[in-house]
């Protein structure tokens, strides 16, 4: 075969799986212009916002007593939502992916209930299920427990918010790969524990460091719910989200942003990391992909 | 370790999967479970097993009831269709899961390496053990899936359709060479299959299943040779059916007298279940039952005929030399040489629209339609 028939035949065979090239142009200049504009300039506008008056500024407005706060309560409430999340939602998908039972699916509605409400929505239960007025608001009081306005009503809204990440992560791998290898597992003889950690738990590992980073995303930028249950104490119940639009409506825009890119960052951390642990790993991820 | 299963039941939302099905496997023996999908086999099997509890019923090993024993005691070593090696285990690792998760008598590390290159000699795939299992062949993975099942010792080894999921050349090899395993090791061994060849051809004894019983449990000789149902005939190699009627102890096809041994059939309506080999073309203008050539097809080194005879045109399928040329729309006269008739009530009897084309093809697709019923 000549050179040229080889390009024409090689031509033909792109076509038939694609489409012309100014499709093509056209599609992918669709796609970049979109992105560009959703997702890259507002990115790069809360940077630029954030250092547009030099580094000393933007560091003054990171060493505020109040930022620093929201920074520890925000990184403290991620702490305790992400593991709890972790237990729950490995517990969940392992019975809802592993086990027949009645009622199965409305436990799945369940668990996507918190995808489904509005944030503010989340956030105004928790308020009607602790408050003063409701039936365990004076009980709480009188035992001088406090969760609405504290740091355990945002740790609970932030799990309930949270909740379906892990869960959802975990399902459809879990259904997938069936229980035949628990099912050899235990006929070899191992206990439950053991096929646990050694047999599931290995199977759905990256789709968990998956749910665990999207979880722990949620849980530090959360608005909405915790809006409702921190009351805006400053240097106490505010997180970083609830630091940023305070310092915003106080026309302290510098400072706003600034907090916003550190939010952003470790958005962008989180991000990173995941991309790094799948490059390091791509041979061993499609290497079960493939089984 | 003799295996006895007794009057086992067991239903999934209504539908009968196993229904009072009692089966002894000797010690020793190499048992196969045959039958269509949704026949029970894998149920019985893993009911064995103790995947699967039953709703009534108790599995003996030897003389120990195991009711309420859990799997992880019963010592079975179990191979699955599609292999469930772990992942993300090596070779060695996935060979040695079942002597590490011991609680008791654990052997030393040094022990248990020892232990996995002799299996993985036994399976001859030395100096594969640093392997992932998505690095192995098909026919790989189910030799390590069998060596992990080996290592624990097991007084028992199931198999589940162990070689559905290779093609059929690795198929054919590992079949030998697991009779060669079993012939070695001595395991009580029971395994499931469709595959009719299979059975016949790797079991001691076979036992055919369907719809949720025990149709008949015998050697693979008289398995073929004398099935005690109309399904066993039709479920084990090629098979024809036509209608002929009983009366004083003979059977006639459109009142010509068939020369068949019928036992002893009350008179009516019975069937006639042929194989292609019991037919044969009349050469010599002797008699014989005349028909019309429908289609012809070349299998092997003989000539699959397929002709419809009688008033009704019943379709006969027979083989013919492959020498001989046969032509559509050409006629012919056979001469009915075997064969069993079997009466009304018959269980898998069928009814005449049915029979008219029970290829093997169509086997398959009425096999399926009993799971769905």
């Amino acid at each position: 075969m000549s050179e040229a028939a080889a390009t024409r035949q090689q031509r033909k065979v792109r076509q038939a799986i694609g489409e012309g090239p100014a499709t093509r142009f056209v599609l992918l200049t669709i796609a970049l212009a979109f992105l560009g504009l959703m997702l890259v300039a507002p990115l790069l506008v809360v940077f630029v916002e954030a250092f547009g008056r030099g580094l000393g500024v933007y560091f003054q407005a990171l060493a505020l007593p109040d930022t620093m706060a929201a920074l520890q309560l925000t990184l403290l409430v991620a702490a305790i939502a992400v593991p709890a999340n972790l237990v729950f939602g490995v517990a969940a998908a392992w019975l809802i992916a592993k086990f027949d039972f009645k009622g199965k699916s409305f436990l799945l509605t369940l668990i996507d209930l918190p995808f489904a409400v509005s944030p503010v929505v989340s956030g105004l239960i928790f308020v009607l299920l602790f408050g003063a007025n409701s039936t365990l608001g004076p009980w709480l009081e009188d035992n001088n427990i406090k969760i609405l306005y504290a740091v355990p009503g945002i740790v609970i809204a932030t799990i309930f918010i949270t909740f379906p990440f892990i869960a959802r992560e975990l399902i459809p791998l879990m259904e997938q790969q069936g229980s035949s290898e628990e099912e050899a597992a235990v006929s070899l003889g191992a206990s439950g524990w053991r096929t646990f950690f050694q047999v599931t738990l290995p199977n759905v590992k990256w789709g968990l460091l998956y749910g665990v980073l999207l979880c722990n995303a949620r849980a530090m930028g959360e608005f909405g719910a915790v809006s409702v249950v921190s009351g805006h104490i400053r240097g106490v119940t505010n997180t970083l989200p609830l630091h940023i639009e305070i310092l915003y409506n106080d026309n302290k825009a510098a400072a706003a942003f600034a907090v916003a890119s550190l939010l952003a960052m470790l958005a962008l951390v989180t991000l990173a990391v995941k991309t790094l642990l799948e490059a390091r790993f791509a041979g061993e991820i499609a290497a079960q992909r493939r089984h | 370790m003799q295996v006895r299963a007794v009057n086992i039941s067991k239903r999934y939302v209504g539908i009968a999967a196993l229904d009072d099905v009692s089966l002894t496997v000797r010690p020793g023996e190499l048992v196969a479970l045959l039958g269509p999908s949704g026949s029970g086999k894998t149920t019985l099997l893993r009911t064995i097993a103790g995947l699967e509890h039953p709703d009534s019923g108790t599995v003996y090993f030897n003389d120990r009831d195991l009711s309420d024993s859990r799997i992880q005691d019963r010592g079975v070593g179990f191979v699955f269709q599609h292999y469930a090696l772990f992942k993300h285990m090596r070779v060695m690792d996935n060979i040695a899961f079942g002597l590490r998760a011991r609680s008791k008598d654990k052997p030393k590390e040094s022990e248990i390496k020892r232990r996995v290159l002799e299996l993985l000699d036994l399976v001859q795939l030395s100096g594969l053990e640093r392997r992932f299992p998505a690095q192995l062949s098909g026919g790989q993975r189910q030799r390590v899936a069998l060596a992990r099942a080996l290592a624990i010792e097991p007084s028992v080894l199931l198999l589940d359709e162990p070689f559905g999921a290779l093609d059929a050349r690795v198929r054919k090899d590992l079949r030998r060479w697991l009779r060669e395993i079993h012939d070695r090791t001595g395991h009580t061994t029971l395994f499931v299959t469709h595959d009719q060849e299979e059975a016949l051809e790797l079991a001691d004894r076979v036992v055919v299943m369907n719809k949720g019983k025990i149709e008949q449990s015998a050697t693979p000789d008289e398995i073929y040779d004398t099935p005690a149902t109309p399904f066993v005939f039709s479920f084990i190699g090629e098979s024809s059916v036509i209608p002929v009627q009983v009366g004083n102890g003979r059977a006639t096809l459109d009142e010509r007298l068939l020369d068949l041994d019928i036992g002893n059939l009350p008179d009516g309506p019975a069937q006639l279940y042929l194989r292609p080999e019991d037919v044969v073309m009349v050469t010599d203008g002797g008699p014989g039952i005349p028909g019309l050539v429908v289609s012809t097809r070349r299998i092997g080194g003989m000539r699959r005929v397929t002709i419809e005879c009688g008033l009704a045109r019943h379709r006969i399928e027979f083989d013919a030399p492959a020498e001989i040329p046969i032509n559509n729309s050409q006629r012919l006269t056979i001469r009915v040489i075997g064969g069993r008739v079997y009466g009304a009530g018959a269980e898998g009897y069928e009814t005449e629209k049915l029979a008219a084309s029970a290829t093997s093809d169509f086997k398959w697709a009425k096999a399926e339609g009993w799971l769905d019923r």
